[in-house]
């Protein structure tokens, strides 16, 4: 068995750059190799509704230019399901999202955004630059997850783009505002982290009293206003 | 009813996990050892599903204020029953003012870091979103949403006092482990052909060890470092228990029952959900190694944990029913 299973290649791949893994024995993800722009993902977000109702799935969520399928069993072959990506992605179907919109009073720096400095020096800017460019548009977002009621947030300027931090902080409070490579968005509960947080709020985006518990979904926008900035 | 009245940190109201809510961030939570949550349950007759409290750290005292029903599955604890000494799976009756005593567990020559204690129809607290588990970081399920302390109190769904004919039972669980290593089943997972050569090489025959900072959100490992050459960022994707990511320190870690929904660093496997239950069961310091299978390798584990799970409950079902026959 170890044999045929060293020559196995651990991804899937095609020409039109669709791939599926594993990451759980019941789990798993289909990626596209795509732009990563709102257009692209509302194609996600299409897919994704539709793999929720396809055989052997019991959930289906999306990511950033992704879809992750949790399965009832564990799966033998996934060329079904490739097949299925790979024709709703070639098919080109969107699904449009007339979403709320979302505004959050935020404080930038201070002990809420102690990664401030070091993503405006990491990116060749100003701290007052990097708060005017971060502040400017309304963020859409794409995806909900990490933790519960959590926004995976589109549309950051790429002069704000950052690496991930490479040991992740075991604790960072509900409300902090980070980002990380082309991502930005508001912690909903304290937890560990991996991205420069460089802002704060006050903001309940997850109850599990009420119905549905998430606060946002993939679609709806936030608007960030600049309540105070601290050195 | 039981009362707390010591405990360590870190005990939690758990059920085999919170399902559906996935797509709005919100992790399964649920027991660590499902295979020991099961048996507890099992060996009082419960429904598998039915709350247990998760205790991962001891020492912890319990007062039983009446005559009640308990099992207790898992690792090796020196528990005791007043002066009586219980073995590692056992179900039975407490009388009313006795004492239960949970003494080194996780350490030294002790098996295991986890042990289940179940009640007759399991611990009642409220079900949230359909499940009864705690989420720790949410602060909601279980009790109160939180970790057990001194003076609470968990009461059994099932309030009827146990017959006098309650048998005790114990039966014996597959070994934790074969020696001091513990070996789970994984998948190569999406980043694995983009390590290193000799990473991984080094990650599916080397071993890795439980570092201390490991709990119910994942097990970071030491070892042989895994690196990479790609460096471009991932997009965030969905992640589940079982998931092996390596950040950029070439450390792995596992994510576990507690774990994030999405997450972004690379991925050189996943942990087989069958044998989720061992790594529970490991304690800082102890050697972990991952054998690697394909999806055949995987469906034909589920299968057989699945078999092995109806014979052993069948055996424990037999179990009671001949005891309840001697009483």
């Amino acid at each position: 068995m170890a044999d045929t299973a060293m020559m196995e290649k651990a991804v899937i791949e095609t020409r039109s750059y669709t791939r599926l893994s594993m990451i759980g024995s019941r789990a798993v993800l289909m990626e596209v190799d795509c732009p990563f722009d709102l257009a692209h993902q509302q194609r996600i977000w299409a897919i994704t509704e539709a793999a929720a109702q396809w055989d052997g799935v019991a959930e289906a969520i999306s990511g950033m230019t992704n879809v992750t399928l949790l399965l009832d069993q564990p799966p033998r072959d996934l060329t079904q399901f490739h097949r299925q990506f790979e024709a709703l992605w070639v098919s080109g179907i969107r699904k449009e999202v007339e979403g709320r919109l979302l505004e959050i009073d935020m404080t930038y720096g201070g002990a809420g955004g102690p990664h401030l400095a070091e993503v405006a020096q990491m990116a060749g800017l100003s701290i007052a630059e990097v708060i005017e460019i971060h502040s400017a548009p309304d963020y859409m977002v794409y995806a909900v997850g990490s933790h519960a009621g959590y926004c995976y947030l589109g549309g950051l300027d790429p002069r704000l783009e950052t690496p991930r931090r490479k040991v992740p902080l075991p604790r960072l409070p509900a409300g902090s505002l980070s980002v990380a490579g082309l991502q930005t968005g508001i912690s909903a509960s304290a937890g560990p982290s991996g991205w420069n947080t460089i802002a704060s709020a006050e903001v309940a985006f997850f109850d599990p009293f009420r119905t549905p518990p998430a606060l946002l979904k993939c679609g709806d926008r936030i608007r960030f206003n600049v309540a105070e900035v601290l050195a | 009813m039981i009362e707390v009245q010591f405990i360590a940190p870190m005990a939690t109201v758990q059920d085999l996990g919170r399902d559906g809510y996935w797509a709005q961030g919100l992790g399964r939570a649920g027991a660590m050892d499902a295979l020991a949550h099961r048996v507890a349950n099992c060996l009082l007759g419960n429904d598998e599903g039915a709350a247990t409290l998760e205790i991962q750290m001891t020492p912890a005292t319990f007062k039983f204020t009446e005559r009640t029903a308990f099992a207790l599955v898992g690792a090796s604890c020196s528990a005791k029953l007043g002066e009586r000494s219980l073995p590692r799976v056992w179900a039975g009756v407490a009388e009313a003012e006795a004492t239960l005593t949970l003494g080194t567990m996780g350490t030294g020559d002790a098996n295991g870091a986890r042990t289940y204690l179940a009640l007759k129809g399991g611990i009642d607290v409220p079900e949230v979103l359909g499940s009864r588990s705690t989420q720790l970081r949410e602060a909601f399920g279980g009790f109160e949403g939180r970790m057990l302390k001194a003076g609470d109190q968990l009461r059994p769904r099932d309030r009827a006092a146990p017959p006098s004919s309650t048998p005790e039972i114990s039966v014996s669980l597959p070994p934790l482990w074969d020696g001091a290593e513990i070996t789970v089943r994984a998948l190569p997972s999406a980043e694995h052909d983009s390590f290193d050569a000799d990473a991984r090489a080094a990650f599916w025959s080397e071993g890795y060890t439980v570092s201390a900072m490991s709990n119910r959100q994942g097990f970071r490992l030491d070892g042989p470092e895994l690196s990479r050459s790609a460096t471009a960022e991932l997009r965030s994707h969905g992640i589940y228990p079982g998931i092996v990511q390596v950040p950029g320190n070439g450390q792995p870690i596992i994510q576990l029952a507690d774990c994030a929904t999405m997450g972004g660093y690379p991925k050189i496997a996943a942990v087989i959900e069958q044998d989720l239950w061992r790594i529970a069961q490991a304690k800082a310091g102890q050697l972990i190694r991952f054998q690697r299978v394909n999806l055949d390798g995987a469906a034909d584990a589920a299968a057989q944990a699945q078999a092995e799970w109806s014979a052993l409950s069948r055996d424990i079902e037999a179990t009671i029913e001949q005891q309840k026959g001697w009483a």
